[in-house]
């Protein structure tokens, strides 16, 4: 008998201090981000908490994922998108705080093969050869890398007879690592995807002027309980401390 | 023909030809589990377990691993027979066959326990050869609880997601699964149609669970 009631007390003071403590942590920010911007997320998430800044969480994915997820609900304070299209989706269902959103940065489309590979593409015209069997990229019609490849395909008028080669992928991570492993011959990613894996090189670039402009807005979340943290956080991102890590990572400053 | 019903044919169709693959394998090995006492048998009954209990993605990267171009047997069919597996529907084959085995091996297992060695002792006494015995007692007692077992596995197959998306991808037409697909739909904001496939999944559910629920009674009380 005696044994339970400490027990009981035990459990009590356990449960007691558990919310004592979740109460009193400083702020946590949520930051919804595109799957492109990973690694260098993290470097400036870690560099903002260093310089006295507030925690920073992550929540990483497709952008058509992550809108997703705000659209139903999901305790975002921070939305950054690959693409202008699923932003300005949340922004006309009202879900973002509208004069907060800013385009900070920008990127390139290239193509990818596996480092050793002998591929040569001088043109996106030689995805149509036969050495190229498949081709990852992002979802065509949801993940942004997927859209913007599907874009520039059809400017060029090869969407139509690639189309039965592409593989398409979560996010565009998943896109490199299956170029990566070999199970494509080439693949549609970003730049600074491209720099980062050592596992792959950059067979083409398609030039800025020649395909569709990729660009990330950046925009607090309507309903943040952490208004002027995130607000400052974003103001961070702007700062050029975090652009100089951005554009060490491959991203282009607007 | 209609995007839902492709969705659905090519997914009964994989898990249907999962089970073709995996029950030759599994039904010997029940028989082994149930039966005979072997060194090593409480590590393979533990190894056939772990995809019933790995998070399916982990079982996913090691079939990534295995069956891709660069893995020791999709290197192999690819160099040798020019064949891939990852991002074609045999990848959705591999992924619903390794995810349901275990749920079917278990399932035959309790069948074949459920006959009693002792009819099959009076059939060896008789003179049947032990295939004999296998094929004429064990197997038509344990009928009922045999399909039983594969409907649960069968069942199990329909809806897998994790490994499927990892080494199956979801492309249109031909790796699309109904559970892959769903998923596609919520991505798009497309919720009529995922509810549409999520109402189908929940008819196959249910019609599968009660029919393996009701068949295995019906063994239970004949024996």
């Amino acid at each position: 008998m005696k044994m339970k009631k400490t027990l009981t007390s035990f459990i009590v003071a356990f449960l007691l201090s558990a919310l004592w403590l979740s109460s009193v942590s400083a702020v946590e920010l949520k930051v919804f981000a595109a799957a492109s911007l990973t690694d260098a997320m993290r470097k400036v998430g870690a560099m903002y908490e260093k310089a006295g800044g507030d925690k920073v969480v992550f929540n990483f994915g497709a952008s058509s994922t992550l809108a997703r997820q705000i659209e139903e609900g999901a305790p975002a304070d921070l939305f950054v998108s690959a693409d202008e299209i699923q932003a300005d989706k949340l922004d006309k269902a009202g879900l973002l705080l509208h004069d907060t959103r800013v385009s900070l940065l920008s990127n390139l489309l290239v193509i990818v093969v596996p480092k050793e590979s002998k591929l040569v593409i001088q043109s996106p015209g030689d995805l149509l050869g036969d050495a190229v069997k498949r081709i990852s990229m992002g979802e065509p019609r949801t993940v942004p890398i997927g859209v913007y490849a599907k874009a520039y395909l059809v400017s060029k008028g090869l969407w139509a007879r690639l189309e039965s080669k592409v593989v398409p992928t979560e996010n565009v991570r998943s896109a490199l690592a299956a170029v990566e492993t070999w199970n494509v011959e080439a693949g549609f990613v970003y730049r600074t995807d491209a720099l980062i894996s050592r596992k792959v090189r950059i067979a083409y670039t398609v030039p800025a002027g020649d395909g569709p402009k990729v660009s990330y807005p950046f925009a607090v979340v309507k309903g943040t309980e952490n208004l002027a943290a995130s607000k400052k956080f974003l103001e961070y991102l702007g700062s050029k401390d975090a652009l100089g890590i951005f554009e060490q990572y491959g991203f282009a400053v607007k | 023909m209609d995007e839902t019903w492709h969705i659905v044919w090519f997914t009964l169709g994989s898990a249907l030809l999962s089970m073709v693959v995996i029950l030759p394998i599994g039904l010997p090995l029940a028989w082994l589990l149930a039966r005979k006492e072997w060194p090593g048998k409480s590590i393979v009954e533990t190894i056939i377990a772990l995809p019933l209990v790995m998070p399916p993605v982990a079982t996913g990267l090691i079939l990534l691993k295995v069956a891709g171009r660069r893995g020791f047997i999709g290197s192999f069919l690819h160099e040798h027979f020019d064949m891939d597996i990852i991002f074609t529907w045999r990848a959705v084959v591999l992924a619903l066959a390794v995810m349901s085995f275990p749920l079917l091996v278990r399932s035959l297992r309790v069948a074949l326990e459920g006959v009693s060695p002792r009819l099959e002792g009076v059939a060896r006494t008789l003179g049947a050869s032990p295939l004999r015995v296998f094929f004429t007692v064990t197997l038509p007692l344990a009928a009922r609880g045999i399909i039983a077992g594969v409907v649960l596995a069968f069942a199990r197959a329909l809806g897998e997601f994790g490994a499927t998306v990892l080494i199956a991808g979801n492309i249109p037409g031909r790796t699309s699964t109904l559970a892959v697909s769903t998923y596609l739909y919520i991505q798009l904001g497309q919720d009529d149609a995922a509810w549409k496939l999520v109402a189908i999944s929940i008819s196959f559910a249910f019609v599968a669970v009660w029919l393996s629920e009701w068949l295995g009674r019906k063994q239970r009380v004949t024996v």
